[in-house]
């Protein structure tokens, strides 16, 4: 009886193991969860052509994936926001590098309203007053009158210090700004609100809709579009990154390369976000 | 004397077991220290080293590689440098101000409006769940009949089963649409929707330790009552319940303590704007959604985090303070006043 225990235990352990077993190199991913469906698509792509490499992907957040690669347990770290310099410090404290970065994908950040909404475009000053409180009423940038009510990102989000650090130039969000958890919530929650506005990736959107930016008064307003983005005319654009701790060699390097590839830019487009060149 | 060898055996095979259970119990107990002494630990550096810290940081910058961006057209919004670099400084004043923006150029970490935030959602869940629980337990344990008794009881045990994101889901998709109908005010998450559902996790709690202690009334008493011609409601009013007081309030108190440190359900149904109102109907900022939703991606032993471990700390204390009162308040004092038997 506890002969068999035994043997199927030995069994399960063996299948198990068996089934973990990485053929060849290994590359792990970590990081920004705006990119973890693209990471995602990338190494599904990349490992159906190259059987004998092995990508992991999880997600968890830029400032996650940075401090995995600080750490050094991950081998690659997506982010949709740069390294900040108190991380480059503690990386160059343990490997004695400052890492590499590759500009791996362009995103749009779109700004949402309820299709309802009879706004159609606003300036970046506009959208900067908006959500710092200098203007609190749809009436003072031509639609209805009702209060504005805001929706933004945790500040946890490499999207909500992007937009502060560009649209805000690094003001403070106003205190009533509701802070969502993930950019699905922000559409979600705008959908509902007939008064509300937010900001996220050009990728979602159901009962929502685009407004039209534009960089001053006097410049035409652009929708988040590939040419738009691409042309560099749609004024909130920001690269997506991969960071890794010195020059990539190896399999790594070839992976890289084949993102950078028309290939690897190929994907970019079929999951919403727009290729580097 | 073989009987007497199989005695000895027996014996160590107790002692064994006794000790491996004596381990446990002090491993748990460990634990809960170790744990404990974590949080503080990380606490600490906001009250020293803080600024010896930030002397020995060399303020060196130098240009980081770049890697395959030949031909990369750059756009004229790209990389502007972060703008909160600067490690903020958590000085008495700051922690007690009433902003909380940690990431910025200049971070606040005014702890105000998140404490403030959690007792206006706790107090709304308190409110709501207390009438409804310990209605629904006096409700099974006097009046129903066998067959309802066996239906309710485990269905809010199920209540207490569904975890906290689903009842969190629930209320950002469904209940805030539906009170903003009723109330039509502006803000549609908010402390009100957060407090109600909160109250949905509360509710299984304080039913099922009222149910006990309202169960553990000696039937002598309710007997007792119904000979002298007192009606089942009379009973139940001015005899059961003071009966159960204490176990009640202890019940209130734990129900208390999971409504402040519940954090999906906040997270998910407040709005999380760190604003200071007395309004039930504006969004909120609690305590512990302030951790659950910034801790993943703070930058480890900057400032920012260790708030966030005092935050922790804040939150820590509070509900073993309740959870003591619970248990030494009520267990020695209120027993004996209420329960003179």
């Amino acid at each position: 009886m506890k002969k068999t225990t035994i043997s199927i235990l030995a069994v399960i352990i063996g299948l198990v193991s068996f089934g973990f077993a990485p053929n060849g190199e290994i590359i792990t991913v970590k990081g920004s969860d705006t990119m973890v469906i693209l990471a995602q698509r990338w190494a599904e792509n990349y490992m159906s052509s190259h059987p004998d490499v092995t990508i992991q992907v999880t997600g968890g957040g830029s400032g996650t994936g940075i401090s995995a690669l600080i750490n050094g347990t991950t081998d690659i770290c997506d982010a949709s926001r740069p390294m900040k310099q108190s991380e480059r410090e503690k990386l160059k404290l343990r490997f004695n590098t400052l890492g590499v970065e590759i500009k791996s994908a362009r995103d749009g950040l779109a700004v949402y309203v309820q299709e309802s909404n009879p706004v159609k475009e606003l300036t970046l000053q506009q959208l900067k007053e908006i959500y710092t409180g200098k203007i609190t009423n749809w009436k003072q940038v031509g639609g209805s009158d009702a209060k504005i009510i805001l929706y933004s990102r945790e500040n946890n989000s490499g999207t909500y210090v992007y937009f502060k650090d560009n649209v805000l130039e690094g003001e403070d969000y106003a205190a009533s700004a509701q802070n969502m958890p993930g950019t699905a919530a922000v559409v979600n929650a705008v959908s509902k609100d007939k008064n509300g506005i937010g900001y996220g990736g050009a990728a979602y959107g159901k009962g929502i809709r685009f407004v039209k930016i534009k960089r001053d008064a006097d410049s035409p307003a652009y929708e988040p579009n590939k040419e738009s983005v691409m042309s560099g005319n749609y004024p909130i654009s920001r690269f997506l990154y991969m960071y890794t701790r010195s020059k990539p060699t190896g399999a790594l390097k070839d992976y890289i390369d084949w993102i950078l590839s028309s290939e690897g830019q190929t994907v970019v487009s079929t999951v919403g976000y727009f290729p580097v060149k | 004397m073989p009987q007497n060898q199989l005695k000895k055996k027996f014996r160590l095979g107790e002692v064994i077991a006794e000790k491996v259970v004596t381990i446990v119990a002090f491993f748990s107990l460990a634990m809960i220290t170790l744990i404990f002494v974590f949080v503080f630990r990380e606490t600490l550096p906001i009250f020293y080293g803080a600024d010896a810290e930030a002397s020995s940081v060399p303020a060196q910058i130098e240009q980081q590689e770049t890697y395959g961006g030949e031909g990369v057209q750059e756009v004229a919004m790209q990389s502007k440098t972060s703008s909160h670099d600067t490690e903020g400084i958590a000085s008495i004043d700051n922690l007690t101000g009433t902003t909380w923006q940690p990431v910025s150029g200049k971070p606040k970490f005014g702890i105000v409006p998140l404490v403030l935030g959690s007792l206006k959602v706790s107090l709304i869940a308190v409110l709501f769940a207390v009438p409804i629980a310990i209605l629904a337990a006096l409700f099974t344990s006097s009046f129903a009949p066998k067959w309802a008794k066996e239906l309710m009881k485990p269905a809010i045990e199920i209540l207490a089963g569904i975890p906290s994101v689903v009842i969190g889901f629930f209320a950002l998709i469904v209940l805030a649409s539906l009170i903003q109908n009723i109330f039509g005010y502006q803000y549609r998450l908010n402390a009100f929707v957060g407090g109600v559902a909160l109250s949905f996790a509360v509710i299984p709690i304080i039913y099922s330790i009222t149910e006990d202690a309202i169960s553990r009334v000696p039937g002598s008493l309710t007997e007792a009552s119904l000979a002298l011609g007192a009606s089942k409601w009379e009973t139940a009013i001015y005899v059961v319940l003071p009966a159960a007081t204490p176990g009640i309030f202890a019940a209130v108190l734990l129900g208390i303590g999971r409504a402040f440190g519940e954090t999906m359900i906040v997270l998910m149904a407040t709005g999380n704007a760190a604003m200071l109102s007395a309004s039930l109907f504006e969004p909120v900022r609690t305590m512990s959604a302030t951790i659950g939703a910034e801790m993943a991606e703070v930058v480890f032993g900057e400032t920012h985090y260790n708030v966030l471990f005092l935050i922790g700390s804040i939150l820590f204390l509070f509900t073993f303070v309740l959870n003591a009162i619970a248990e030494l308040f009520v267990r020695q004092r209120m027993m004996k006043k209420f329960q003179g038997i």
